[in-house]
């Protein structure tokens, strides 16, 4: 099946990289559609867009037609907290937007000023079946990073689908001790920034400044303070959980999702019952710092198993190893996470929590990010065979791939390697 | 961000191929023949293991699937465990009166994992500036000091490595410096001290930097060090040859009293550590992550009369693979890790296969408190990639990175390593085949000795720190 399948794609790759948005039907696949699992499925992609097909129906003629022999086909993966695209090299500040120490702006930097489609992180995200990531900042002059976004992995110009899309907030151990350093000082900054944002722009006509906020971001913030946006906040410890889920009960419109979240199954029941979704790191099980003294594995079925909202990351390298949240995954099914409930939060649950219509699920109307895979997607021995764009097939090669394709022969006797392509 | 705080400090684990076993067997002479002169002189071991392996039933694993750790898969194989060694392997072997029978059908049986490079107990949980115990930077070398004497064996972590299999691991000083100092191989077995988790017998090793981490650290570390060099590559490679040219006068020095007696040298802690190098008593395990340097470091240690057992990180390792092997030198990996600076940025995701497939010595290894838990499934993502890649490797043979390599690379592979008779019974039972990301470790034996139990909370260790606290005894 494995050999069919990378045959065909051989095969067909040119013909689809020449052709924008094709017209094809998968057939025979075992379809994740973001939901639930379903065999010998049938999924007809037309201008880009999911049709789905009920089985038995009669297909439209004079489609390419793919034969999935019963693999595993999925909606592309979401990424739910990533930097791909913002930084080259991570230690060299020159290509590394991920932050801005320096800068006297803080929530009005828009991190898809610094988003390169051509960065090679992209390719290297792509071909792992990673379609779709949510960009955010990391921590910078003060607790607000600035302003996430969407994007796809194409690479082209123009993947940013949705710029400003959440505004970024660090109030764990990092934010206080850019708040001045503690929480109470954290917690200060906080409520003045929402009296800024909330009173913006009224408060900035007669004097330029507000409490917390400057008046560029004041104004970026406003929206998000008023409930139009939203908050993504970094905090880890039962406590901190517990003090944001208080806020939202003073000002109930707050949308808002928690990173982190390491003792998230400790306030389970009351994230639920704020509907207040997480995004956490199955990874995380030791006490890395005193935030987080009661990270467990369990951690993603506990909240799962009480109704949270649940998406996954892979924390410890989200800018070049964004890739890895399929092994995340998996590794939460090891530790008790159903599979599909895995799947989910990989794909649907990241797509709704950030409001991204169509992602994470192959279903009528679903944009056609589709990955054709050679087993088990939560398998650490699997891979993509096929992956689609908005309806368009990708290449799966990236910088890494020619690399090895240089130094697989290592017999140097003709020319040297750097005449090898 | 981790890797700059912690820089990522990468040993080379030179394999104990032929070259090195040769260099014990000259070193234990010389010692015998060095008489008691040199004995009065210092004690060698002045922070000597007392670990003992806790007690054991016999216990016999019964019809599982058994890679040995050399290359080869046994199907319905039974391992028993008896007075802490691997006491036989077959088909159908008679269980005695007082043999523990496990049941081991549709379940997989290894070697424990060895991670030859790890920070737990230097770099421990939590990560607060009061236990940041990893990198002496206070000069760019530093090979006198050992990081034993940073451990802190209250570690969180060692905890979670037990749960992922590792059996052994060896404890490296970070990359700050040239000569970091030395390394110390641990059996994972909580104890209130370090030296009751020692592995006996096992050789000192020298944990140096290649690169970027100095130079960082020292040329642009804002003259907050002493010193200043190094600023360059140059001004690595200069500083390591000058050690070696103090150190080569060093032994000179010991040698000549040794054999011909009069006032006995002043001992230089950081000299002691080099001489014991190019003795061959201590394991060089060098972090590099660049082929053209990696060729440097090679001619430089002919030069001076040393081997280096181990490239570690050796994100490029797979561009001089052939020169490796025919060095006998290993190289500690990761299976994917890349781009978090200059020097990892040519890293691929079949730097493994690709090593091992040109007939060097490959390991997989973590540098992380995460990665240790999951070694094997770095393995298994590695396989995958290479056969994609039209490397044909079987599991069993990947198996040999995880327990087979880095047990050579850290002089210990005579102890353990492998299922062979005899050896330790340092034995995992996974759930399912360990290559599988749904498969845990299921029991753990160090030295025969049940040390973690999946089904019995009562089998997973609670360090002292995290007694008392919300993560007390939960699942990990």
């Amino acid at each position: 099946m494995i050999r069919k399948l990378t045959a065909l794609a051989a095969s067909t790759s040119l013909l689809a990289l020449s052709a924008a948005a094709q017209n094809l039907v998968i057939q025979n696949a075992n379809l994740f559609d973001g939901e639930t699992v379903r065999e010998n499925a049938t999924l007809v992609i037309r201008d880009g867009s999911v049709v789905a097909w009920e089985d038995g129906d009669t297909l439209p003629s004079g489609l390419e037609t793919i034969d999935a022999e019963g693999a595993w086909v999925t909606p592309g993966i979401f990424s739910a907290f990533s930097q791909t695209g913002i930084v080259e090299v991570d230690a060299e500040d020159t290509t590394n937007d991920t932050s801005a120490p320096q800068s006297g702006f803080s929530a009005a930097l828009d991190m898809s000023d610094g988003f390169n489609p051509a960065a090679t992180a992209i390719d290297v995200t792509r071909i792992e079946g990673v379609t779709r990531i949510a960009v955010a900042p990391s921590l910078g002059s003060s607790l607000f990073g600035g302003q996430g976004f969407i994007a796809s992995t194409t690479g082209e110009p123009g993947s940013v689908t949705q710029k400003r899309a959440f505004t970024f907030i660090n109030l764990g151990e990092g934010g206080a001790g850019l708040a001045g350093g503690s929480r109470p000082a954290a917690w200060a900054t906080l409520r003045a920034a929402f009296g800024d944002a909330r009173a913006y722009p009224a408060r900035y006509l007669a004097h330029s400044e507000g409490d917390a906020l400057g008046r560029m971001d004041a104004e970026a913030f406003a929206r998000a303070a008023q409930g139009n946006q939203l908050i993504m906040i970094a905090v880890s410890r039962e406590s901190d959980i517990r003090e944001i889920i208080d806020l939202k009960k003073t000002m109930t419109n707050l949308q808002i999702v928690i990173v982190g979240a390491q003792e998230g199954w400790l306030a389970a029941e009351a994230l639920a019952e704020a509907d207040i979704p997480v995004i956490i790191d199955p990874y995380n099980n030791l006490p890395g710092s005193f935030e987080q003294l009661g990270a467990t594995q369990e951690n993603a079925a506990r909240l799962i198993e009480a109704g949270v909202q649940t998406a996954f990351a892979y924390f410890d390298d989200n800018s070049h190893q964004a890739r890895l949240i399929l092994q995340s995954a998996g590794n939460a099914v090891g530790s008790g996470v159903d599979h599909t409930d895995a799947l989910q939060a990989i794909t649907s649950v990241p797509a709704d929590i950030f409001g991204v219509d169509g992602a994470g699920r192959l279903t009528t109307g679903s944009i056609g990010d589709v990955v054709i895979w050679d087993g088990d997607p939560l398998e650490v021995m699997s891979a993509p065979v096929r992956v689609f764009i908005d309806g368009e097939e990708q290449p799966l090669d990236s910088r890494q791939t020619k690399l090895r394709d240089r130094y697989l022969n290592l017999d140097e006797n003709e020319r040297p390697f750097a005449y090898r392509r | 961000m981790k890797f700059a705080i912690r820089l990522a400090a990468t040993l080379s684990v030179a394999a104990l191929l032929s070259a090195c076993g040769t260099n014990e067997t000259d070193t234990k002479d010389k010692k015998a023949g060095s008489g008691e002169a040199e004995e009065a002189a210092f004690d060698r071991d002045p922070y000597p293991s007392t670990y003992k392996a806790y007690p054991s039933d016999a216990v016999l694993l019964r019809d599982a699937t058994v890679y040995d750790g050399l290359g080869n898969v046994y199907e319905n194989y039974d391992v028993l465990l008896q007075d802490g060694n691997i006491a036989n392997m077959g088909e159908d072997l008679e269980a005695g009166d007082d043999t523990e029978v496990v049941d081991a059908s549709g379940k997989f049986v290894t070697p424990g994992i060895i991670d030859n490079h790890s920070h737990l107990g230097v770099y421990p949980s939590p990560s607060v500036s009061g236990l940041q115990d990893g990198n002496e930077i206070s000069a760019p070398v530093t090979a006198e000091v050992w990081a034993e004497h940073g451990i802190w064996p209250q570690d969180p972590g060692f905890t979670r490595a037990l749960a992922g299999g590792v059996t052994s691991l060896q404890i490296l000083p970070g990359s700050a410096n040239l000569f970091g100092g030395r390394g110390v191989t641990l059996k994972n077995v909580l104890s209130r001290t370090v030296q009751g988790m020692k592995f006996p017998e096992a050789p000192y090793t020298l944990k140096m930097a290649c690169g970027e981490n100095p130079k960082r650290v020292y040329g642009y570390g804002g003259g907050r060090f002493p010193g200043g060099a190094p600023y360059s590559r140059m001004g690595n490679v200069a500083g390591y040859r000058g050690s070696w040219i103090e150190a080569q006068a060093y032994d000179q020095k010991w040698d000549s009293w040794e054999e011909e007696g009069g006032d006995m040298p002043t001992r230089n802690l950081e000299l002691d550590t080099l001489r014991g190098v190019l003795d061959g008593d201590i394991l060089v395990h060098m972090h590099c992550y660049r082929a053209d340097e990696m060729a440097q470091v090679i001619d430089m240690s002919k030069e001076f009369g040393y081997k280096v057992t181990s490239f570690h990180h050796a994100v490029e390792s797979y561009k001089i693979a052939d020169k490796l092997a025919e060095e006998g030198i290993c190289s500690s990996m990761w299976a994917d890790w890349w781009g978090f600076k200059m020097e990892a940025y040519d890293g691929i995701r079949e730097n493994i296969p690709m090593v091992h497939k040109a007939g060097a010595c490959a390991i997989v290894h973590s540098d992380s408190d995460i990665g240790i838990q999951r070694l094997n499934q770095e393995a298994a993502k590695a396989l995958a990639d290479g056969r994609r890649a039209g490397i044909d490797i079987s599991d069993a043979e990947a198996w040999t990175w995880l327990s087979a390599n880095p047990a050579k690379s850290l002089g210990i592979f005579d102890q353990t390593g492998s299922l062979e008779t005899g050896k330790d019974a340092d034995v995992v039972l996974w759930t399912g085949n360990p290559f599988s990301t749904y498969s845990n470790a299921e029991r753990v034996y160090i030295d025969g000795a049940l040390m973690f139990d999946l089904e019995r909370p009562d089998y997973t260790p609670v360090t002292d720190f995290e007694l008392g606290q919300p993560g007390e005894g939960d699942v990990k």
